[in-house]
């Protein structure tokens, strides 16, 4: 267990190393102009080498990179080019909006793909299985921004309009400012991100599920004279839920893409819309801090995920 | 009258290539404390029927009655069988490597099935009865290895743990469908001795099913012979052996391996269609006595001897010479 966390670490770390690598480069790669951007239009060439030399950009790359690794790893992620904040700074304030985001969607795509799936699998080629199997194939094959969009046309606009202002337009507020407002501005955002990747779940866990049922084991839980609800969820669940966790592993990678155009589309200042800016912006420092942090932060997820894995099934020795 | 007794049962499943007729007309009956072997190649309804008894088909057209100490299990409610299930009759199936839960330690998935049914017992209670079954099966300690996992036991061994799940409530019936046929013939005498054992103890009813007439003559006092979803021959176990009249018994019997040799001869051809059954009797295609009559009537089951039934037109005495 020890050594299978160890050298998961390991590459984590050099998948990181080599993330901030690549950024780097591209950055690089383009001519920069931010110094031009803060000087103004009629800056001096002087005011702009002096910006240059402020920002550290008249170094040469290796050595701006060095500097940047050298104070990453004391935990300095360095400022952001326009105000000098803190890199970290900025990631302390929008991480708290894409967590909300991020696990309230999970639990809500988790429980409606798995729930859906069940159902799905109990009762093969019935109505409410044709009918859920198609509600996921709509949605896995939908644009995720799109989503987004029409559900801020119905559900706020038209609403709106009928006198039924319940959703807001976008943004967010703190959790600590007040739990209501926190969901209301959450709601749409969540089952923008929860639909598209349920449906995954939905068909993942109505195909595991029947293949599960079919097993021997499945017959002896019933021949023992327990609850059918009870072999269904104890029995069969319990071993359908090995794919879907390993799923949900490889879709936390995926989910990094969908908070982004979701917190755009909704405008929620978390990490997604910070960084899309922070592109727009080309200010390098915030790229690169958040790019690592979120990489850093699915790599330690899936650790996680292949614990959970082995905890699931007894089976499975991590090594 | 007997502990369960089976009539006419018939068990359809509609596929899209028509109707599979798996069981057509099953009677029998088993005697409280006694063993009642289903023999018959693979194929032959074995499964479905005892599956069926029990509530465990799924999806298909049955009818025929099954009394099971007063109730009928074809018509009673998923309730009522699975009441049943687990405390009066016990289950065990062919494949011990797949029939218990991956997922779960063995003494949680004995414990379950005691607490299904019994519900005022502690959960220390229960867990110490599975210690004790455990022993009870000749699981050497016990109280250890209760926490293991499926996987770290031997086919054998679990076997055994099924037995002991199965045995947990003292069932007065055990259906035992092919217990041993996946395990290796040392494992299977073993295996086969348990339960002989625990049904001495328990006074224990059990249904074998079997393809193996050499586990049938180990421990069947009564004996049906299946092919095709019905019954070719019915008789005590030694009349099986030494008076059978069915040639499909006699052609069953020449399979056997001989304990000198492997010198089988296997019964030439495969089973017809359950979908589309010739006229006359299911055997004929396969039979080497089959004469013009075979192929335009099936034979009825008819008394031949004491307690001794059998389906097929042959004359009692010629039939007895061909045996011996
Ligand atoms: N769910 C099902 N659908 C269609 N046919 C089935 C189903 N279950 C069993 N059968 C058929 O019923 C016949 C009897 O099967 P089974 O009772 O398992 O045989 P045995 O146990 O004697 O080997 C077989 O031909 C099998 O293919
Ligand atoms: S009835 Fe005819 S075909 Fe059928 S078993 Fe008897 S002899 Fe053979
Ligand atoms: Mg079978």
């Amino acid at each position: 267990m020890l050594r299978f966390l160890l050298r998961r670490l390991g590459h984590g770390i050099l998948v990181l190393w080599l993330i901030s690598m690549a950024i780097f480069a591209l950055f690089f790669v383009a001519p920069s102009n931010v110094a031009q951007t803060l000087a103004g239009r009629q800056a001096t060439p002087e005011t702009i080498a002096l910006i240059q030399h402020r920002l550290g950009l008249d170094l040469p790359v290796w050595k701006q990179y060095l500097n940047f690794v050298t104070n990453a790893v004391q935990g300095n992620l360095g400022y952001d080019y326009y105000h000098q904040v803190p890199v970290t700074t900025i990631i302390g304030q929008a991480l708290p909006i894409t967590l909300s985001l991020a696990l309230g969607a999970a639990v809500l795509w988790l429980i409606l793909g798995v729930t859906n799936g069940v159902i799905s699998a109990v009762h093969p080629r019935s109505l409410a299985d044709r009918g859920l199997t198609l509600f996921a194939l709509f949605f896995y094959s939908f644009p995720s921004f799109l989503l987004g969009l029409l559900l801020l046309y119905f559900l706020y606009f038209k609403l709106t309009l009928a006198g039924f202002d319940w959703f807001p337009a976008g943004g967010y507020t703190a959790f600590s400012d007040g739990p209501g407002a926190w969901f209301q501005h959450l709601v749409l955002p969540w089952i923008a991100l929860a639909l598209l990747l349920a449906a995954t779940y939905t068909r993942l866990t109505r195909g595991s599920m029947l293949d599960v049922l079919g097993e021997d084991y499945i017959r002896t839980a019933r021949s023992k004279g327990i609850r059918e609800s009870r072999v269904v969820v104890r029995h069969g669940l319990r071993s359908a839920l090995t794919p879907v966790v390993t799923q949900f592993g490889i879709d936390l990678g995926q989910l990094v893409g969908g908070v982004v155009v979701t917190e755009t589309v909704f405008s929620l200042p978390g990490l997604g819309k910070t960084v899309v800016t922070a592109i727009n912006q080309q200010d390098l420092p915030v790229i690169i801090g958040i790019v690592l942090f979120a990489s850093a932060a699915v790599v330690v997820a899936n650790i996680l995920v292949d614990v959970a894995y082995a905890f699931l099934d007894p089976r499975v020795r991590l090594h | 009258m007997a502990l369960l007794e089976v009539r006419d049962l018939k068990v359809s499943f509609d596929t899209p290539d028509g109707a599979v007729r798996a069981v057509r007309g099953l009677s029998f009956d088993v005697e409280a404390g006694q063993t009642l072997a289903v023999v018959g190649e693979s194929g032959s309804g074995k499964s479905v029927s005892t599956q069926t008894i029990t509530g465990l088909t799924r999806g298909a057209t049955v009818s025929g009655t099954a009394y099971f100490d007063g109730t009928d299990l074809i018509t009673a409610d998923q309730s009522t069988l699975r009441h049943l299930r687990g405390a009066r009759i016990g289950m065990i199936f062919q494949d011990p490597l797949s029939s218990l839960h991956p997922h779960y330690r063995i003494g949680w998935q004995i414990v379950e099935m005691i607490r299904a049914h019994d519900s005022v017992i502690s959960k220390k209670d229960a867990r110490k009865r599975a210690a004790e079954l455990l022993t009870l099966v000749g699981i050497p300690r016990a109280t250890e290895r209760i926490d293991d996992y499926p996987h770290q036991f031997s086919g054998g061994m679990r076997q055994r743990v099924m037995i002991a799940m199965a045995m947990a409530l003292d069932p007065a019936l055990l259906i035992a469908d092919e217990p041993t046929t996946a395990l290796d013939v040392t494992v299977q005498a073993q295996v086969l001795n348990v339960m002989r054992r625990l049904q001495q103890q328990f006074g224990t009813a059990i249904v074998l099913i079997t393809h193996d007439l050499g586990v049938v003559a180990e421990m069947a006092d009564e004996v049906v012979v299946m092919y095709a979803g019905t019954v070719m021959e019915r008789a005590p176990r030694r009349d099986i052996f030494y008076r059978n009249h069915h040639p499909y018994t006699q052609g069953l019997l020449a399979s056997l391996p001989t304990r000198s040799g492997e010198r089988l001869t296997p019964i030439a051809g495969s089973p017809p269609s359950l979908i589309s059954l010739p006229k006359g009797c299911p055997f004929a295609s396969r039979c080497p006595h089959v004469f013009d009559k075979c192929r335009t009537e099936a034979p009825p089951l008819a008394d031949i001897g004491p307690r001794h039934q059998s389906a097929c037109w042959l004359p009692v005495q010629a039939s007895e010479a061909i045996a011996s």
